[in-house]
């Protein structure tokens, strides 16, 4: 068929069903939904999985996390329960035996998390102190802003050096370079050495208020060894009379592999190893790149059902066009009869009608690409939600819409041309 | 010298199963109808006049018999072949005017045209001499809607001529008008005669049919009487045949 003849019979569909507009409108409102809520529930799904996956990345798909949690309490209640230290947690052991039994280990990278209070002044914050190695910053998502990291030798030395975030730094000294101030942390004083800024997980940035109320990261981070000798391994909180205290060696220790192959191998290995090590389970195994996979096996579900719920509303607005086209083939009987007496064949019928109703589904299909790219914008915007609109769900719920008007608009086709062009022109 | 023959019928039958009984709307009609003739089909209904109609008009086809139109077996073609016939050599004007109503009336004239896979725009001076020739030079974009019967049923004349067609059959083509407006469409019907075309009508009303040259009557699905008053004319334009 030549170009020319199809774009007249598309102009001939329109002019058609703008005959009917409230009709017309109605009969495309299902595809309408049906395509916008495709791409809309696509993006939301797509950027809420992109931010999972995006955090779990942080973690290290070459990296095994060991963290230390308190088991379950074991003490009653009562006096008996004043002195009572709650030791638990992974040790120096731990870390040690892994470095060196492990095949593939890169780095074995141990940190002590202490709650305390830096000093400068009289500006005073309570802190998260993370005892760690030199190495921390080629595990973790760290960038260097001013001065330097930890040194072996501050290890070595038990050097009382500290590293602060940005944050905290700006907030401590509002006035003066931080860089070589000393800061008190306890009864020691530390010297600022490096400024760093924390890029990795939310959570691992544990959070202060400012002056005025805003969050802040607040996070110094001092060697391994001065944090063991300075603050000791026991941390004693008072509270209201009663006293509790744990003694915990190393709070996490990070593993990190040569590639993530290796991973996979060393997962069951450390496994037994910590069994081995541990009476009770007083530690938990985070391996970010099974965490991706389920992330990803989530999303996959998650696209089945979407998927799913996509293809009953299509065929729903289907079923509608085809309802009204039905209707509509009745109602153009008459028209329908002149058209084959005056040379129309029954394929000339069947093409005006299939247009109709394809004109119907892909207008449909149009609008809705629109409200479906329009909503995640209006999500991210007033819902702060990462969407992300991926070409490749416009183009198949769009290819769907059309599809939909073919199917669907075969029947009602096909009834329409197989009418007896002397029954159609005699019906009133 | 006599014209050619542009119509001829042998033996038509046209039976319609109607549950366990048979019924013959035609039984054996033979008629022969030369170009430049203007015919009138008379008959009470159920004489088969309607059903000679729709064979005539190739929208139907025969249980048994033979049909030439312009020289070819009708008989024989299939509904695609029939479809392309009617859009080449027939004009049709029916009785309650079957405009298409979302069209203009410039739009309905090209209809016929649409079909023959040609483009308005390259016969619009051809479509809007047609609608000045019935008297609608003016009103080439209004919609069936804003016209009355005889305006409409004037659209339907011009439409029938746009295919340039061997013959036009015209069923009742007065029978929703009052006299006075069926009077200028019959005296439409004159002029197109006159001017060569050949033209077949079915009808019962008397005056429709003293205008015609020749008159056909029909009964219990045969010809039972016809008449001829004058010679056909001579026609415009030669057919090709075959």
């Amino acid at each position: 068929m030549r170009l020319k003849t199809l774009i007249r019979i598309i102009q001939l569909g329109v002019k058609s069903l703008l005959l009917h507009k409230m009709r017309s409108g109605l009969t495309m409102l299902g595809i309408i939904f049906g395509v916008c809520s495709v791409i809309a529930m696509l993006a939301i799904g797509e950027g809420a999985s992109y931010e999972a996956q995006e955090a779990i990345k942080k973690l290290g798909s070459s990296n095994i996390i060991l963290r230390s949690v308190s088991p379950p309490q074991e003490k009653s209640a009562g006096a008996a329960a004043r002195d009572y230290i709650n030791d638990y947690g992974l040790t120096y052991l731990d870390a040690n035996s892994i470095r060196d039994t492990i095949p593939g280990v890169k780095w074995v990278l141990p940190m002590r998390i202490i709650r305390e209070e830096v000093r400068y002044n009289t500006i005073m914050y309570p802190v998260q102190v993370i005892g760690t190695h030199p190495l921390y910053p080629e595990i973790s998502s760290l960038d260097i802003v001013a001065g330097r990291f930890l040194a072996f030798t501050d290890e070595r030395n038990r050097n009382n050096v500290c590293v602060l975030t940005t944050s905290l730094a700006e907030n401590l000294f509002p006035y003066e370079n931080p860089l070589q101030q000393a800061v008190r942390m306890g009864r020691d004083s530390f010297k600022v050495v490096g400024l760093v800024r924390e890029t990795g997980l939310e959570k691992q940035r544990p959070q202060t208020g400012d002056s005025r109320g805003d969050a802040i990261d607040a996070n110094v981070y001092v060697p391994l060894s001065t944090a063991k000798s300075r603050f000791g391994e026991t941390i004693v909180s008072r509270s209201a009379g009663s006293y509790q205290a744990e003694k915990v060696q190393l709070h996490q220790i990070t593993i990190q592999f040569d590639s993530t192959d290796a991973v996979e191998v060393a997962v069951p290995q450390i496994k037994d190893l910590l069994k081995h090590n541990h009476s009770k389970p007083d530690y938990e195994v985070i391996v970010p790149i099974e965490l991706l996979r389920q992330a990803e096996q989530t999303k996959r579900i998650f696209n089945i059902v979407l998927g799913s719920i996509a293809a009953i509303s299509l065929i729903v607005g289907g079923i509608g066009i085809m309802n009204i086209m039905l209707a509509t083939v009745t109602e153009r009987t008459r028209e329908i009869g002149i058209r084959r007496a005056l040379g129309a064949k029954k394929q000339d019928i069947i093409t005006q009608f299939l247009v109709e109703t394809v004109v119907l589904s892909v207008g449909g299909g149009l609008i809705g690409v629109v409200a479906g790219v329009v909503i995640p914008v209006m999500v991210s915007h007033f819902a702060d939600m990462k969407t992300i609109i991926t070409p490749l769900s416009v183009i198949i719920a769009f290819g769907i819409s059309g599809a939909v008007g073919v199917v669907f608009g075969i029947y009602p086709a096909s009834q329409a041309a197989d009418l007896d062009p002397i029954e159609a022109l005699r019906h009133e | 010298m006599s014209n050619r023959e542009i119509i001829r019928i042998e033996n038509l039958v046209k039976t319609y199963h109607m549950g366990d009984v048979d019924v013959h709307a035609l039984n054996g009609v033979n008629l022969a109808i030369e170009e430049g003739s203007y015919v009138a089909i008379m008959g009470a209904s159920g004489s088969g006049k309607s059903t000679l109609l729709n064979m005539l008009g190739c929208l139907d086809r025969a249980s048994s018999g033979h049909y030439y139109l312009g020289g070819r077996d009708v008989s024989t073609m299939d509904d695609d072949q029939l479809s392309a016939y009617r859009g080449q050599k027939l004009g049709f004007v029916f009785q309650s005017y079957n405009l298409i109503q979302q069209l203009t009336v410039i739009e309905n004239i090209f209809v016929p045209l649409f079909y023959q896979g040609l483009d308005l725009a390259d016969r619009y001076d051809h479509c809007k001499q047609l609608a000045e020739l019935v008297g609608l030079g003016d009103r080439l974009d209004h919609r069936p809607k804003q016209l009355s019967g005889g305006q409409q049923q004037r659209v339907a004349i011009a439409r029938s001529l746009v295919n340039d067609p061997l013959l036009i059959l015209a069923d009742e083509p007065t029978g929703n008008l009052d006299s006075k407006t069926g009077v200028e469409i019959l005296e439409l019907f004159d002029r197109l005669h006159s001017e060569g075309k050949t033209l077949v009508l079915v009808t019962h009303g008397n005056e429709v049919a003293d205008r015609a040259q020749r008159e056909i009557v029909m009964k219990d699905g045969v010809v039972y009487r016809e008449e001829t008053k004058r010679a056909p004319v001579k026609v415009a334009k030669e057919f090709e045949i075959g």
